[in-house]
């Protein structure tokens, strides 16, 4: 499992994704093939905005998790660290732990949003 | 080539303690044997839908052992598992179509088996049909993907909590006349907003139950059908579609495209308007999922389908009535089995043997997803 989630350490604190030089259209996560262009797109990865709208959110496990769209376009699905989570409330990214593999006690890290004050 | 469903089987579901994993694939296959009146070794192949054997019960191929129990590897018939989350038993139906409308076998049967009580965590391994990566890893599960979409639906288009709850109470009222269902008992919307929360805001009556079960219908070229059957049930078409499996990657959060696609495609082929559907099964895994199927299936437009569970249209004697047999809700959600298990109620809707459910019936529609929608495929089946 640690491997999986290891390559991915930079897409996630950074929310790093996949912008198609072809066709303008962003992808988050990152890609390798754009799903209009096909063979003909020409993707790269891009520094996605570090705000967004929440789009919709549950509370499960006691946690807030909300589907976030990010000022480009793209979505994210994301744990928002707030109180309480509201459609169309303004949120911003934040590095947070995710959590930890067992006794060996590797922790993942991803980004989590919070509240924009 | 025609196809038929001539012989249909299926379990109780449940949580099935006393039975295992083998005996009830056998129960639900020696009965759709029986029901058409063949002995097994006319069979030309066996496709097996199952979600996750490997996890549930610590057992891979599943096919082959299906083959083995019911006493057909003796005659070394082909069998192969189709995999697509909660959506295997519809695509191991569509599989089965497929080698007799070609012409490559002249009967084969199609089934679904899933033993989810032997598991510790059944919602878990359910909800290994989401992105591990990037839906899982964040903490979400398949109810609270579920509780987004519902979110944003009642955001949107107004839809109620009360809404979501009287798919529910339907359900559950519907189910009381089926012998095989998990729940037979009437529940009220009271009962389903005072149920505790799972993923805000569906609670724990807006969820299917896991169950254990098994499912299996037998198809034939229509020569064969006629000689066999009095009452064949013609496939008109069998579609599939697929989404993004991710939520986040669809453009609308409150369409199931896969469904829009599959729906469309399977209405063209049958030469048929949602109108002309007069009685549906569809895959209310959450209350949310059947008021997105209404509107995905064309039952009612975008953001309207709350108005038809509100109006009474879609219960026994209603316009257009869903979920005849108490839906995945109330009869039971057995996974991989499930989208067998939707085919058989609407077998026996179309041949008139649905006792006190019976919906009066020409044309019947199934839809069974998988997950959030990646996978959906759909049966228009007539008498
Ligand atoms: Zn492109």
């Amino acid at each position: 499992m640690v491997p999986r989630f290891w390559r991915k350490i930079k897409y996630r604190y950074d929310v790093v994704g996949s912008y198609c030089e072809k066709c303008g259209s962003y992808y988050y996560p990152k890609r390798e093939l754009c799903p209009r262009c096909r063979r003909k797109g020409r993707l790269r990865d891009e520094k996605f905005p570090d705000e967004g709208t929440i789009l919709s959110y549950t509370v499960v496990n006691g946690r807030i998790i909300a589907m976030i769209e990010l000022n480009n376009g793209a979505r994210t699905l994301a744990e928002v660290c707030a109180e309480k989570a509201e459609i169309g409330m303004r949120v911003r990214k934040a590095f947070r732990r995710y959590g930890e593999d067992g006794d060996a006690g590797i922790i993942y890290y991803g980004t989590k949003f919070v509240p924009i004050c | 080539m025609r196809v038929a469903v001539i012989g249909v089987g299926c379990t109780e579901f449940g949580e099935l303690w006393e039975k295992s994993f083998r005996s009830i694939f056998l129960e639900a296959g020696i009965e759709a044997l029986m029901d058409c009146g063949i002995e097994g070794k006319e069979i030309g192949a066996i496709y097996v839908g199952n979600m996750s054997g490997g996890k549930f019960i610590d057992q891979e191929h599943i096919a082959a052992l299906i083959a083995d129990h019911a006493g057909l590897a003796e005659f070394g018939i082909p069998a192969v598992r189709v995999e697509n989350a909660d959506a295997s038993g519809g695509s191991a139906f569509r599989q089965a179509f497929m080698a007799v409308a070609s012409g490559m076998h002249d009967i084969v049967i199609a089934a679904g088996v899933e033993k989810v009580t032997d598991s510790v965590d059944p919602m878990g391994v359910l909800s290994t049909s989401v992105d591990q990566e990037w839906e899982r890893f964040v903490g979400a599960n398949l109810p609270a993907l579920y509780a987004i979409i519902a979110r944003r639906h009642m955001h949107e288009f107004g839809t109620t909590e009360e809404d979501l709850a009287r798919v529910a109470v339907k359900n559950h009222k519907n189910a009381v006349h089926n012998p095989k269902a998990q729940f037979r008992r009437e529940i009220r919307v009271e009962d389903v907003l005072s149920s505790e929360v799972v993923a805000d805001p569906l609670r724990v009556l807006d969820c299917a139950p896991l169950s254990d079960g098994a499912s299996a219908v037998i198809l034939a070229n229509e020569e064969i059908a006629r000689k066999l059957c009095d009452t064949p049930v013609f496939v008109e078409a069998c579609t599939q579609a697929s989404d993004y499996l991710a939520l986040q990657c669809r453009k609308d959060l409150l369409t199931m495209k896969a469904v829009v696609k599959a729906s469309k495609e399977a209405y063209r082929i049958a030469k048929l308007e949602p109108k002309q559907i007069d009685v549906a099964e569809v895959h209310d895994s959450f209350t949310i999922a059947e008021i997105l199927a209404y509107e995905d299936l064309g039952f009612a437009k975008k953001g309207e389908g709350a108005k038809l569970i509100r109006e009474g249209e879609t219960e026994i004697g209603g316009k257009i009535p869903v979920n005849p047999s108490g839906g995945l809700k109330a009869c039971g959600h057995a996974v991989g089995a499930t989208g067998i298990r939707q085919i058989v109620e609407l077998v026996l809707q179309l041949r008139g043997e649905a006792g006190k459910r019976q919906v009066d019936a020409e044309k019947a529609l199934a839809l069974n997803v998988g997950g959030t929608g990646a996978t959906a495929v759909v049966t228009i089946l007539s008498r």
